[in-house]
Parts: structure tokens; sequence; C-alpha cells
């Protein structure tokens, strides 16, 4: 099978959709993307090291990375769940709620800060609860996470929620038929299928999470070493006009990302193989 | 076969950027337009002080002038002249930013020296907005150390407005520590200290206070302090004057390189020249700028509270050197929350 | 699999009264811990923007609506979404295409890189567009030559919109086309068909509707892009301001309420496109049930 080539394809088209995909990829996203590594590269390797391994800066990656992985992991669950009971059950308002997930796309980011913030407030509307139970959440890294969760929700449950609806309910039926209770159908049958999607989707809600700014800046507080974020860092050095100093830091988190979809991609092509090798 | 597939998804992206590039927008004819790129807390200010202009260039030149504005960050918005916006004048909030315009050849390095008073025809100090009636009894800069006052303020790597509020409380240190940096420090830290929320902007920090009701006081330019109290009225707020504060001068410059392309030369200096008549004068002090022209200053005496003000180049030396030693990266103001 | 489920078989007697009434009981809870999650989440920041749009009536919100700013920030943005989403729609059929059909080597690193804009801060997003396309990168002196205004005007908010949704379309028809497989496609092609014919015939019926949802997402995101483009369009008033910024800038004047108002009427966009789907799919349901 590994040394046999390639069956001979009948589908047009791989030149034309290579040169489309690879030459627009290439002139709006990748080649600018490159001015990053170009533009820290002035640092040399001794200054790029020394920007990136800061106090200040390595304290904002972790923020961002804790922040943006709690709330990735929150919308895993519940996207989960939303994406199931959007698809298995009817009730009364399911489009309107089916809609209202996508909000957080349209929305100006900062809109979505400014009203997360006042809501989340000491005094706020959701906020007075949380004050109740002498919780604080607007100005602190729970703050940050609540607005993370927002940004995010939207990419677990648009990527659960076709491969919910093409999961064969007869599948299920059958596993039911022979036995099975409604758990373990749950874990052996639907969770096994959802998972690669699920991985999808809390790596790219975990990516988002990363770099988001518009949102998080107003609820952040931006106090340093206590709530300040990576593309905050990245603001304050393109504020002093230090370009290359801001890029060394868009280098690294980019680089994280990338590992993260690099991976995620392969897990999938590898548990795809394994379910083919399983039938 | 391949190469022709090559050429087709080439000419395919070839066309798009030229359809985009289509969308560009054309000058009209007769009228000449300028673009005065700007800082936030100067919306009002130039959206009065442009009509009246525009009304003076017809009468001078018999030619219509239609000005463009942008707002932002005073350090964003230096960012953007500097990678291609084409400003034929810049007034933003502080003359290292205009500055760091010049370090790009974009402008002539003694810019500052071109127009009167440091190229700063209209200034502004920092001051402070308590809640009404001032339940905390703030006066001056040393009850702000105190330990139950929660103070506002923006960051001052990231705002222009924060670096005067962060200049003028180290500028009042000095003095009272008699020039003792360590002392003063220490004062200033104990200051930031009881800051909970640093916004990125002086905007944001006014919404801070002023909305969502953080904090017992603001640190605010006073054209910002003043502004407040005229949208959320004077029964919510009350502006207290320090003892001594720094004197702020927001600069404004011309963009050499811009208008020597455009061909806008004449109108944009005229344009930054106005600002010192007396017409220029009288908006910005109806806009809660402190005039420079004496007979303005002396007609609107009873809207600014006497401060003792200082200049940066008597504290600090220059902008360049207050910028290296508090605001760089390392500088002072980390070591606070080192 | 199989052989877990057969050795429980002894063990449990399948009774489906018990599992229906146990269906019902997680389906209650579930439904109402989604309601809680998305109210706290998502319904009450958008009650929130609303109340505050008519705080002040709905004087000062249609005043805010119509205001020839607010009208040019709007025309801006759709005219910014009507290049945006085809561009992205065209390349999103390219992608899918290429990623579904063949294999070849490199494609798990293509398709991170095609996923990629999704993990890119908008924040660098905006950054590195200025590199490119200023005065000091790669493109920006060439550009200037040929006359052509990338920064600070239409086109550069354009592509950097471009860039932010890139992903959308494709992210949302691999999986859908991966599923299809390529049969009918390879018989379409024996039997004499041309690549264009098979396309429209037997490739976009296929597709429609998950490429429709591609592009309502698409859409939905380029309308309401904020952190790239800011940095790009340099916030002229009347000119290179898109809605979004439009908000910010009502905001910093202390207008909250018009803010919020044209944020509300973004947020019904959104809806509005999201009820087209809803709809569209409601009908595809009928099709396939027909």
């Amino acid at each position: 099978m590994k040394r046999k080539r390639r069956k001979k394809n009948v589908l047009p088209g791989f030149g034309l959709t290579m040169g489309i995909t690879t030459m627009y990829l290439s002139i709006i996203v990748l080649i600018p993307l490159s001015m990053v590594f170009i533009e820290s590269s002035k640092l040399g390797w001794q200054g790029f090291i020394e920007v990136v391994t800061s106090d200040r800066v390595l304290h904002a990656y972790k923020i961002s990375f804790l922040t943006a992985f709690s709330a990735a992991l929150i919308n895993a669950v519940f996207g989960l769940m939303i994406a199931w009971v959007l698809v298995r059950y009817s009730f009364p308002g399911k489009r309107l709620i089916d809609g209202l997930i996508d909000l957080p796309f349209a929305l100006p980011t900062a809109v979505a800060g400014i009203a997360l913030t006042t809501l989340y407030a000491e005094d706020g509307w959701i906020g007075q609860f949380f004050t109740l139970l002498n919780i604080k959440v607007a100005f602190t890294p729970l703050g940050i996470t609540v607005a993370l969760v927002f940004i995010g929700l939207p990419f677990v449950v648009r990527i659960i929620q076709p491969v919910l609806e093409n999961i064969e309910k007869e599948v299920e039926e059958a596993a039911s038929s022979l036995g099975a209770t409604k758990k373990q159908i749950f874990t052996k049958v639907i969770f096994p299928e959802l998972l690669p999607s699920l991985l999808t989707g809390f790596s790219l809600a975990f990516a988002r999470g990363i770099g988001e700014y518009g949102s998080v800046i107003f609820i952040a507080g931006n106090m340093p070493m206590n709530t300040e974020i990576a593309p905050l860092m990245i603001m304050t050095k393109l504020e002093q006009f230090d370009y290359a100093g801001a890029t060394a830091i868009a280098a690294v988190m980019l680089v994280v990302s990338f590992l993260c979809l690099i991976i995620i991609n392969l897990l999938q092509k590898w548990s795809r193989k394994h379910e083919m090798q399983g039938e | 076969m391949k190469r022709k597939v090559l050429f087709k998804s080439t000419a395919f992206i070839l066309s798009t950027l030229l359809l985009l590039s289509g969308c560009g927008e054309e000058n009209g004819n007769g009228t000449v337009e300028i673009l005065n790129v700007s800082y936030d807390p100067t919306r009002e200010l130039y959206q009065e002080f442009n009509e009246a202009f525009a009304k003076y260039w017809k009468e001078e030149q018999g030619q219509e002038v239609k000005i463009h504005q942008s707002h932002g960050g005073s350090g964003s918005q230096a960012r953007s002249v500097i990678d291609g916006l084409e400003a034929d004048v810049v007034t933003l909030a502080l003359a290292y930013d205009i500055d760091a315009i010049g370090n790009q050849d974009l402008l002539n390095s003694d810019w500052i020296e071109r127009l009167d008073d440091n190229s700063a025809p209209y200034t502004s100090t920092i001051v402070f907005l308590v809640r009404k009636d001032n339940p905390k009894g703030i006066k001056d800069w040393d009850d702000l150390t105190k330990k139950d006052i929660s103070v506002v303020t923006s960051n001052p790597k990231t705002s222009g407005g924060a670096r005067w509020n962060y200049l003028a409380a180290w500028g009042y240190g000095l003095e009272k520590f008699d020039n003792d940096e360590e002392k003063t420090k220490e004062f200033v830290q104990s200051i930031y200290k009881n800051v909970e929320v640093l916004d990125s902007g002086a905007r944001g920090s006014t919404t801070t206070f002023v909305e969502k009701g953080l904090g017992d006081v603001l640190i605010s330019w006073e054209n910002e302090a003043f502004l407040s109290l005229k949208e959320f009225g004077e029964d919510e707020f009350e502006i207290i004057a320090p003892s001594t504060s720094i004197l702020a001068e927001p600069s404004v410059a011309v963009v050499d390189s811009v208008v020597d392309e455009r061909g806008t030369e004449e109108v944009a200096e005229a344009y930054l020249n106005y600002l010192y008549t007396v017409e220029g004068q009288e908006i910005a002090a109806k806009n809660y700028f402190r005039p420079r022209n004496v007979d303005v200053v002396a007609k609107y005496k009873d809207q600014f509270p006497e401060i003792k003000l200082f200049t940066i180049d008597e504290v600090f030396g220059s902008w360049k050197e207050a910028h290296e030693t508090h605001f760089k990266d390392g500088g002072v103001f980390d070591s606070f929350y080192e | 699999m199989a052989t877990d489920l057969v050795k429980n078989e002894g063990k449990h007697i399948h009774k489906p009264t018990a599992v229906k009434k146990e269906t019902n009981w997680t389906k209650r809870v579930l439904i109402t811990v989604m309601f809680l999650y998305l109210s706290i989440f998502l319904l009450v920041p958008l009650v929130y923007i609303f109340v505050k749009a008519f705080e002040q009536g709905s004087g000062v919100y249609f005043a805010a609506i119509t205001n020839s700013d607010a009208l040019d920030a709007i025309k801006l943005t759709l005219l910014v979404t009507l290049i945006t989403v085809p561009l992205n729609t065209v390349f999103g059929i390219a992608a899918a295409w290429l990623i579904t059909r063949f294999q070849f080597k490199g494609k798990q690193l293509l398709l991170s890189l095609i996923e990629l804009p999704f993990a890119v801060s908008p924040v660098i997003a905006g950054l590195v567009l200025v590199l490119f396309f200023g005065p000091r990168g790669v493109m920006g002196p060439l550009f200037s030559e040929l006359g052509i205004k990338i920064l600070f005007s239409t086109p550069g908010i354009v592509i950097a919109t471009m860039f932010v949704t890139l992903p959308f379309v494709a992210r949302e028809l691999i999986p859908v086309m991966q599923a299809q497989g390529k049969a009918e496609e390879e018989a379409a092609i024996s039997l004499g068909a041309s690549g264009w014919q098979m396309f429209v015939r037997v490739t976009l019926p296929n597709i429609k509707w998950g490429l429709l949802y591609g592009m309502i997402l698409c859409n939905a995101r380029a309308i309401g892009e904020f952190g790239a483009v800011s940095v790009i369009s340099g916030r002229i008033r009347g000119m290179t301001n898109t809605m979004p910024l439009h908000v910010e800038i009502l905001y910093n004047e202390y207008q909250f309420s018009a803010a919020f108002a044209v944020a509300s009427l973004m947020s019904l966009l959104a809806i509005l496109t999201l009820t087209i789907k809803a709809w569209i799919e409601w009908r595809a349901e009928k099709q396939q049930t027909a």
C-alpha cells in the first residue's frame, strides 16, 4: 500500500485549485505573516530571547495561555452540550437560540468587551450575584476567561454540530437494541465519533483566545504582572515604536498557535486512520 | 499545461488586486482636502475649529477646504502616520510622538521651533476628578497615596495622557521631597498601588470612572475633566486642582513629506497658524484647553483654576529623557510592579 | 467495541419505557443548563446592548443610525463584505476541493495554514499587513510607485477582512465534502462531463448548504471585524470608518446610546443573516423529506 503509486485520479482541477489555494493563501496570509519573522530577526538571537523571556512578557504569556485554556475547556464541555441539545432535541425557540450562537462573530469585539465589563462589574446585572459569593469577575483573570468564553463559543458549537448531525441514528439504535445503556452508547459510540471535531473546536477556541485583544482589554484591568495579556504586551512595545520587540512577542504566539493547529490536525488524521483500521 | 494553470491563477489573483485598488477614493476638483491626525480628547475641539477655519480660508483665499479628522490613541496615531497614513498635519498629545514621526524623516526634526510656544498652541494640565462633594476629602497629590483611596488612571506605557499624569505626580514628589529621587519614587509608586484598573487609553479611564462608577478619584487631563462635567452633569462630579501640576503641551506640526507631495503646504500651515489667532484660541478655551494668547487667557481667567505649573523640560530635561528613564521597558514605571 | 456491548447484554434488560423517562429527564436538565449558560454569556449581553441603545428613547436611536457618518460606515462595511465574501468563497471551494479530492504531500500542513488566520491575533494581523504594505515593507514602495493606495484606504480594509475571514468557507466545506466522497464526481467525469459541468451539476448541488453556511459565517465575521481593521484603516471619519470603528468613536465621544444603537444594528444584521441560514436549513430539511 505504502509503496504503491497513488491511484490515477480522474478528477480534474488539481493544478487549478492548488494554484488558487496556494497563491491566495500566500498573498493574503503567509507572505504578510512572514514579516513577523523578518522584522523580529532584526533583534538578533540574543535580543529576541531577551525580549520574549523577560518577566513581564512571560507572565503575560502565562495569563493568556491559562485563561484561553480554561475558556476553551469550558466551551468544549458546554459547547458539546449545546450542540447536542440543538441537534437532538426540539423545543420552542430553538431556531432563535441556534442563531444566537454566532452573535460573538458579528458583534465587534470592543462592544462585547464593554458590555461584558459592565455586566460583570461588581454591581452589574450579573456581577452582583458573584459579589454575593465574594467573587470578583471584572478586572481579574476570571473576567478575561469570561470574555474568551464569549469569543470562543461559536467555534466549538459550529464544528461539532454538523458532525453530530451526521452520526447515524441507526448506529445508536443498533447499539441500543444490543442492550447498551444510554451512558455506554454515549461513551462508546457517539463520543469517539465526536472527539476529533471536539478537539478541533477546542484548539480553534484556544488559539483564538490567546490572540484576542479587543474584548479582553476592557475587562482585564491590565495590571502589570497580574492581568496583562500577551497581545497587550505587543501593544506596549508598539507604543514605544519598538516594532522588532512587538513582532518578537508576536512570533512566539504565532508559533505556539500554529503548533497547536498542526498537532490537532495530525491527531485527527491519526484518529481517522485508527477508526478505519478498526472497521 | 501546468504553466497555463499557473498563469490562470496568477491572473485571477492579480485581477483581484486590481479590482481592489479600483476602490480608492479620488479627490474632487476645486476644493482642497487635508487630513488632521489627532488624539482622542480633541474631537470636540477640532470639530468646532475645522468649521471656523474652513470659513476663514474661504474668505481669505476663496477656496473650499475640507478637513478630514482621524482620532485615536496618540502613539498609535503617530504609528499610522509613520506607516503611511497621509496626514497633512498632526496634532498629538505629546512631542515625543511627533519626534517619532521625525525620526522616520517624514518631517523636519526642528519642527518644535517652527511655531510659537514649542509648537503647542494650547495647553492643559493634570487635575483630579472626584465624586460630588468629594466624600474622601481629596485635596492634593498626597491624598492619592492614602490606603483607602482607589485611584483611576490609564497605563503610561500605552497612553500619552497617562504619561502626563505620571510625570505630574513625579514633579510634585520632587518638589515635596526636595529632589530626593528615591523618596519620590516611593511616593509615586504608592499612588499606583492604589490603582485597580489601568485602561489602555485616557478615554477608557474616564469611562471606567464615570460610567462604571469605579474608584474615588480620576487623574485626568483638565479638558477631559471639564468635558465629563459638561456631559454627565455637575451634580455628579467635582474637579479638584492639586497645588502643583505639569504644564501639558500637546504639540502640532505639519508633516513635510506629505504636504510636499500633495501640494498642501500653504493650507496646512495656515491651518496650524489659525490655532494661534484670537478666534482659534477662543475655540480652544471654549473646549477647555488653556489658551496661550494673553487676551484670551484674561477673558477665560475664571474658567481655569490657578495651579502652579512646571514644564517637562524644567523638571525632566526633555521628553526623550523622561521616556528613557521612566517609561522604557525596564524603566522606573516597570520597577513598580517587580 | 461491539464485543463490549455483547458482553453487557445479559446484565441489562432493555426497558424502553425506563429509557424514555430518563431521556425526558436528561433532556430537561440539558436544555435548562444550556439556557442558563447561553443566558449569562450571550442573551444578557444582547439584551443589555438593546437596553442601552434605547435608553435615551427611539429618537436618539434612529438619529444615531441615520446620521451621515453612520451611513458612510454602514456603506463601507457592506462594500467590504460584498468584496470579501465572494472572494473567500472562491478560495474556500478551491481549497476544499484540493484537500478532499487529492492526495499530496504536506496536506496536513496546508490545512493548518488555512486555519491559521483563526489563530492569529487581530493585533498581529493588522501589524503584519501594515509592515508588508507599508512604506518600509516589501510591497509598499511598489504600490506607491504604481499610485495604488492600499493602507489607510478601502483596499487595506478589504485585505485585512479577507485575512481574518479566509478560513470560514473552506473550514465549513471540508467536512461536508469529505463525507460526500468523490464517487459521484468520478462517475460524471468518466461519463464525459467537463470539469465545469461536473462542478455545476454534481458538486455544487451536494455542497450548496454547507457553502451557504460558510458564507454566512464569513459574512458575520466580516461585518464585525475590529482589531485588524482598526490598525489598517487610519480612522478617517466618513472615509475609512467601518461600523465597528464607528461604534468605538461614538463610545469615545460619550455618546453611549448612539454607540450601542449602531452595535445593536450590527447584531440585527447578524441575526438577519442567521435567520436566512435557518430558513435555508429548514428548506433543506423539507427538500430532504420530500
